[in-house]
C-alpha cells in the first residue's frame, strides 16, 4: 500500500486530502500511479491529465514521471506552488 | 539554520537578535519580508488562506538554504513562513541571512526567496469580491529562480 496526498486545488477537486492505495501491478512509477488515478474519470481525469499543470512528490521530494514508487511510499499530487 | 512554518506573526527584531546572538564574525545581515497586498491580478483581496504540505515544506526550505550555503559565505539563515488565514498588511514570510560581508548576504537572501517561491509547497487561496480563487503560479517566479541556474 502507498499513501497518496492531495493539496490545494486538487484536494478540493477530488474531495479528499489523502487515501491508501494498492500499488499498480508491475514496475510501479509515479506515471503508473497517475494513470491509475486518472482512469477514475471525472475530476481525476481532468486534473491529472498528461499535460495538465500539476506537480508530484515521492516521499516529500519533487518527483517526475519515471520516479519509482515502492510499497510504503508517500506520494503527493499538487498544483504548482504559490507561497512567499 | 532555522526553518519554521507557523500560524503566528513574527517579530523581525527578535528573530535577528536571536540569529546574530554572540557572533562577532557577522558583518552583514540581509532580510526580506513578504506581506499581503490588497490587490492581485486586478481584484481586491479581502483575505487569503495559505495551505502547505507539512514535512515536505520544512525539508524543501532546508534544502534551499543548504544550497545557498554551498554558493555563498553564509553564517546562518532563518526562514519563517506563515500559514492559515492572512489579511492585507499581514506579514507572510521572513528570510534572514547572516554573513561576513553584504554581497553574500544579499545574494543568498534573494536566492532563498526565489527558490522558496517556486519550490516550497505552499498554496494561496484568495477571497476576492468575485469569490474564492486559488492563486496561479507565476511564470515570473519561475524565471526569477531560473536565473540562478548555472549556464
Amino acid at each position: 500500500m502507498i499513501t497518496v496526498l492531495y493539496f490545494a486545488r486538487l484536494r478540493e477537486a477530488f474531495g479528499k486530502a489523502s487515501e491508501q492505495l494498492a500499488l499498480p501491478a508491475g514496475t510501479a512509477t509515479l506515471e503508473a500511479v497517475r494513470a491509475m488515478l486518472a482512469a477514475r474519470g471525472g475530476a481525476w481525469a481532468h486534473e491529472l491529465a498528461a499535460g495538465r499543470s500539476f506537480r508530484a512528490a515521492v516521499n516529500q521530494s519533487v518527483a517526475g514521471a519515471d520516479t519509482p514508487v515502492r510499497d510504503g511510499d508517500e506520494v503527493a499530487f499538487f498544483p504548482p506552488v504559490t507561497g512567499g | 539554520m532555522t526553518v519554521r512554518v507557523q500560524m503566528e506573526d513574527f517579530d523581525i527584531s527578535r528573530e535577528i537578535a536571536q540569529l546574530r546572538r554572540d557572533n562577532p564574525r557577522i558583518g552583514a545581515i540581509a532580510s526580506f519580508i513578504g506581506v499581503v497586498r490588497d490587490l492581485n491580478d486586478g481584484d481586491s483581496v479581502a483575505e487569503m488562506t495559505l495551505e502547505h504540505y507539512p514535512g515536505m515544506t520544512e525539508k524543501s526550505v532546508e534544502d534551499i538554504i543548504t544550497e545557498a550555503r554551498g554558493r555563498w559565505q553564509v553564517m546562518d539563515a532563518l526562514a519563517i513562513h506563515r500559514v492559515g488565514t492572512l489579511k492585507p498588511l499581514d506579514q507572510i514570510v521572513l528570510v534572514v541571512v547572516t554573513s561576513a560581508h553584504r554581497g553574500d548576504a544579499f545574494a543568498a537572501c534573494e536566492f532563498i526567496m526565489d527558490y522558496l517561491k517556486t519550490r516550497a509547497p505552499f498554496w494561496k487561496k484568495e477571497q476576492t469580491q468575485k469569490g474564492p480563487r486559488w492563486v496561479d503560479a507565476r511564470a515570473a517566479d519561475d524565471a526569477a529562480a531560473e536565473r540562478w541556474q548555472v549556464k
